[in-house]
This record gives C-alpha cells, sequence and structure tokens, in this order.
C-alpha cells in the first residue's frame, strides 16, 4: 500500500497546522494539538506491528504506562528529563522484544488476547509494587516551573518531535528489507518463510519498533502532566483507541496513522464538548459506520475516486 | 535398486522417519540426489510425498535420521534458513502474497533467498526470472488475479529467484490442462539446464516419465523403489502400489499367458 502524494501533502499540512498553534490560538488549541501529535505518534507505531506486519496488537498502553513510570521513577531518582526519557525509551524497547520472542508465537485473535493481556499485567504488577512506583497513590515528578504558555509549547514540539522520528522510521522501514519482508509476513507468513525471511526476527522487530516511540511519548507525558498512577498511564481505552486511529486513517499506509489520530482526537473534542452524555455512543456509532464502510481507511477514499474516474490508483 | 551415493551428493536422507502421534508418515527413507540430476518422487494418494518435502525444507522435523545438503546435517533448520541455503520448493497448493503484484510476489524471492544486496537489485533478479517463465506482461497484476496455470508459473519464477541448488516441485502440475502441462514441462526442462537438481513430485506418470530418468517410489511412507524410469515403471510392487493387488495380478497374467 502505497501513499499517493496527497496524503504527504496532508501529513506536511497537518504537521504545520500544529506546529503553528503557538503563533494565533490560545492554549486549549495548543493542548489538543500537543495531544493530537501524541496520538499520531502512537498509532504510527502501531502501524508498524498491526499496519504493515497484520499482527492486531493492543499492547500500545503497556509500552506507553511503561515509558510514563520508567521515566518517572529515572526523573525522581535525579536523572535530568530527557536523559529519563532516553532510559525509559531503551528499556522498554528491551523489554517489547523479550516479550515480542514469547507472544509473537500467538497468531489473529489470540495474539490479541494475549497482547491485550500484557497491558493488564503490566498495571497490575505496578500498581502492586508499591516500594518503587508508589503503587495506588501514583508518584509525583519533579515540577517545571515554567510559564504554562511556555510548558504548552514545550511539550507541544516534544510531542511533534517524538511523531516526526516515528514518520521517519516508517518512511525507512517502508523502503528498506524490512518493510518488505513484513508486509509479506502480513499477506502469508509460511510463503514468507518459504522465500526466507525470518519471520521471528522480523516480527520482533516490528513489535520493538511499536514500541519504543510509546515509550518515549509515555515518558514525555509523565514530566508534562507532572503526576501519573497506574488506572492513567495503563488505560485499556487508550490502547484500543489507537488502532482504530490508524485504521480510520489507512492501516499500513505512512500518512494514514496520524491523519486518522488528528481526525478521531477533533471528533472526540467536538462530541466531548456538546453531547456530555452520548460522546461515547456517538463515538461507537462513528466507528461502526467507519469499519463497516470505510475498512481502507479515509486515504482509500481519495484512492477509490482515482479509480473510479479511471486513473490507475 | 541401488544408486550411485558417492560422497558428492547435493542431498542426501539418511534412514529419515516421521512419526505424528502414533501414526508413522515416513519409515527409515534414505535417497540421494546428484547435483544437476532430474528425479522424479511418485506415489499413491497419502504415501508421504509431501510430508518429505516438507521435512527436507525444514517445514517439519524428521522425528529420527539425518538430511544432509552439501555434506552438512541440515535436519534441524528452520524453513527461511532451508531458502538461503539454496533449497527451494513450490506448494502443491499456491502460495502468493495475494495483494502483492506478481513482481512482487517474485522480488520476494530474490530479495530474501536469492540474496540480492538490495530491494533494487533484486526487482531486476525478478524480472529476469518472470521473463523466463513467460509472465513478464502480467507483471504489474496483483497475484490474486491470476488463473491457476499462471500462478504456478508465478510460484516457479519465484523460486528461481532464489537462486536454488535444488528445486522440489509438489505438484506443478495439477489442476492444469494437457496444453498448460505441456508449458510446465518445457519450462522444467530449461530450469533442469540451468544445472539445478529439481526433484519433481508428480501423481501423473506421463509428466515424470517425460523429464525424469530416475524415480523414487514412495508408498505407505516407506520408499519401495528408486532406479531408472523404465525399469521402475515395470516394477511388479510399484505396480501394486499402485493399481492394487488384484489388478496387478491380472496384468501378470496378461503378460504372461
Amino acid at each position: 500500500m502505497k501513499s499517493g502524494p496527497l496524503a504527504y501533502l496532508l501529513l506536511a499540512a497537518g504537521i504545520l497546522v500544529l506546529a503553528t498553534t503557538p503563533l494565533y490560538a490560545d492554549n486549549y488549541v495548543v493542548r489538543t494539538a500537543a495531544i493530537v501529535a501524541m496520538y499520531g505518534a502512537l498509532a504510527t507505531s502501531w502501524n508498524f506491528i498491526g499496519g504493515f506486519t497484520g499482527y492486531p496488537s493492543f499492547s500500545t498502553a503497556a509500552f506507553f504506562g511503561l515509558g510514563c513510570y520508567v521515566g518517572a521513577i529515572c526523573q525522581r531518582a535525579g536523572v535530568p528529563m530527557i536523559a529519563a526519557w532516553l532510559i525509559a525509551t531503551l528499556m522498554v524497547g528491551v523489554f517489547a522484544a523479550l516479550l515480542g520472542a514469547i507472544i509473537l508465537r500467538l497468531r489473529g485473535h489470540y495474539f490479541a488476547i494475549g497482547s491485550i493481556a500484557v497491558v493488564e499485567v503490566c498495571r497490575l504488577v505496578v500498581s502492586s509494587w508499591s516500594s518503587l512506583t508508589g503503587g495506588g497513590d501514583g508518584l509525583n515528578l519533579p515540577l517545571l516551573h515554567w510559564p504554562p504558555e511556555e510548558l504548552m509549547r514545550f511539550f507541544l514540539f516534544v510531542m511533534l518531535g517524538i511523531l516526526v522520528l516515528s514518520l521517519i522510521a516508517t518512511f525507512l522501514v517502508d523502503r528498506a528489507r524490512l518493510g518488505f519482508g513484513l508486509r509479506c509476513i502480513h499477506q502469508n507468513e509460511d510463503a514468507a518463510a518459504m522465500v526466507g525471511i525470518d519471520t521471528t526476527r522480523y516480527k520482533v522487530a516490528a513489535y520493538t519498533l511499536s514500541a519504543i516511540f510509546c515509550a518515549a511519548a509515555g515518558a514525555a507525558y509523565a514530566s508534562w502532566t507532572g503526576y501519573i498512577d497506574p488506572t492513567e498511564s495503563f488505560q485499556i481505552l487508550m490502547t484500543v483507541k489507537v488502532p482504530v486511529m490508524a485504521m480510520l486513517g489507512g492501516a499500513g499506509t505512512l500518512a494514514g496513522p496520524f491523519l486518522g489520530a488528528a481526525a478521531f482526537v477533533l471528533l472526540e473534542e467536538v462530541f466531548w464538548a456538546n453531547f456530555l452524555d452520548w460522546n461515547r455512543a456517538i463515538l461507537g456509532v462513528v466507528i461502526v459506520l467507519l469499519v463497516f464502510f470505510l475498512p481502507g481507511g479515509l486515504l482509500s477514499l481519495h484512492l477509490r475516486r482515482r479509480a473510479k474516474s479511471g486513473g490507475a490508483a | 535398486m541401488s544408486t550411485s551415493t558417492t560422497g558428492d551428493a547435493i542431498l542426501k536422507l539418511d534412514g529419515v522417519s516421521k512419526t505424528f502421534g502414533g501414526l508413522k508418515a515416513l519409515t527409515d527413507v534414505s535417497f540421494a540426489l546428484q547435483p544437476g540430476e532430474v528425479v522424479g518422487l511418485i506415489g499413491p494418494n497419502g504415501a508421504g510425498k509431501t510430508t518429505l518435502v516438507n521435512v527436507v525444507t525444514g517445514n517439519l522435523r524428521p522425528s529420527s535420521g539425518s538430511i544432509l545438503f552439501e555434506g552438512k546435517d541440515v535436519a534441524a533448520q528452520k524453513p527461511h534458513e532451508a531458502a538461503r541455503r539454496g533449497l527451494a520448493r513450490t506448494f502443491q497448493i499456491v502460495q502468493p502474497f495475494p495483494q502483492m503484484t506478481v513482481l512482487e510476489n517474485v522480488t520476494a524471492g530474490a530479495l530474501f533467498g536469492g540474496g540480492a544486496a538490495s530491494v533494487g537489485d533484486a526487482r531486476d533478479m525478478a524480472r529476469t526470472s518472470l521473463d523466463f517463465v513467460g509472465l513478464a506482461p502480467l507483471a504489474d497484476r496483483p497475484a490474486a488475479q491470476l488463473a491457476l496455470a499462471a500462478r504456478k508459473r508465478l510460484e516457479l519464477a519465484k523460486s528461481l529467484a532464489m537462486n536454488p541448488k535444488v528445486l522440489m516441485l509438489d505438484e506443478v502440475n495439477a489442476g492444469l490442462n494437457s496444453s498448460e502441462i505441456d508449458g510446465a514441462l518445457a519450462l522444467i526442462r530449461s530450469i533442469a539446464e540451468r544445472g539445478v537438481t529439481v526433484l519433481i513430485i508428480e501423481h501423473l506418470m506421463k509428466v515424470v516419465l517425460s523429464l525424469s530418468k530416475r524415480l523414487l517410489v514412495l508408498h505407505h511412507g516407506q520408499m519401495i523403489a528408486d532406479g531408472p524410469s523404465r525399469e521402475i515403471v515395470a516394477d511388479e510392487r510399484v505396480i501394486e502400489a499402485y493399481l492394487g493387488q488384484k489388478y496387478a495380478a491380472k496384468l501378470k497374467e496378461r503378460h504372461h499367458g
């Protein structure tokens, strides 16, 4: 699945709009922009395992939550903030590689259930290990004594930075041997092994890639909010939302996951503001409609129109 | 019944057995392939032919016995290792990457199994093997759109792009009509002319006899015959295995009577 020029254009425009919000919008909009960038990074990460490889992973919140906690624990131990983020990224990457070697033996629905269990197990371990994580009381992080606008702007650019790095990684993987191999695994795993692809190693690489940007975003999020607890860090809702975002935009494409995340967060904001009682229900209906009528994601609308008008899709 | 099992055999099986629980799929199978040889493997349904291929390419691990490829024991290898060593196969039921184009399918073979240095190189190798099997005009079609005969050719192109030393063709002619079979036969012959060792697993006697001078016969998981094709076809046990005892006896009577 190749992204067309329109997708690149939308992607560039989207990032530009997010990056320029501090120039003309209030803090609420800048905060929303930072959230869009964060979910964009999470969905783009998920794309490695879910989009390219076709493994329906629901581990996003586990990697995000572990990133929160590793970052927070490091910062509380006196490690400078950005170094703490890097340590969190590295440690969660190693964790994902080790876990992946076990859990990626499962396929299809079994893998989906296994990956969602990882989130719950992580949450339970973190809430029980009070001596290290503060248990259900959560952890406070060193506060950043900056003016609110400056703080918001800083974290907007941090989240945008993580998003851009995840997009660059996607771009490189897409063109390399790894991306080709992952797409082969997606199509037919047995045939992939028969042409000489080390499927286990490739899947572990994809799973690890899907973890590191989530961990970075989690660690940055922890520093941003200044306080984390197990329920907030390991949300089942997040783990479900992120794949929906990626599929909404177009799983397996470069620009799709980010565009889907942007559309999803904006829809959520609109429904949250206008239909306080019904927002979840409306969101549910939107998801069902999308699954039934737009299984290829928003980007496929454009492709479909091109196909109809006779051009090569 | 004997083969020249000299030391330079490219593939050598020695006492290979495979059991699934209580079921013996292969019992003490031994044979050797010389480099450049074209050998037919025949046997009735359920004789264990596909199991044998699966054991050689690492899809199944043998319960006992050894498999030597270029003198190295490869019984414990994984499928992707077999592919990289030069042990390629086609599947009885074709296994394309359905959403990818024909060219991309073959590129995968060249890139991962054929040792291409880059995706671009792999694409060039893929074009060469598509030309070779005559699929070049369909290069940009999704594999899922091909008719069966073209899909079988795609399988061949994919395994050729892997630069195999030994190619195992599992019923590449099943489901083809007779003119398509003639086309496939010409293709297999030209593959063999490139020096690739070919093991043809077949149901159709006509196909095997026209391609290979040597036949292996598998029956109930045992190698019951191994030798020159003409002798094997006249072998009583082979006729029995294929046609049943009663018919074989009748045939014998007629010959003698």
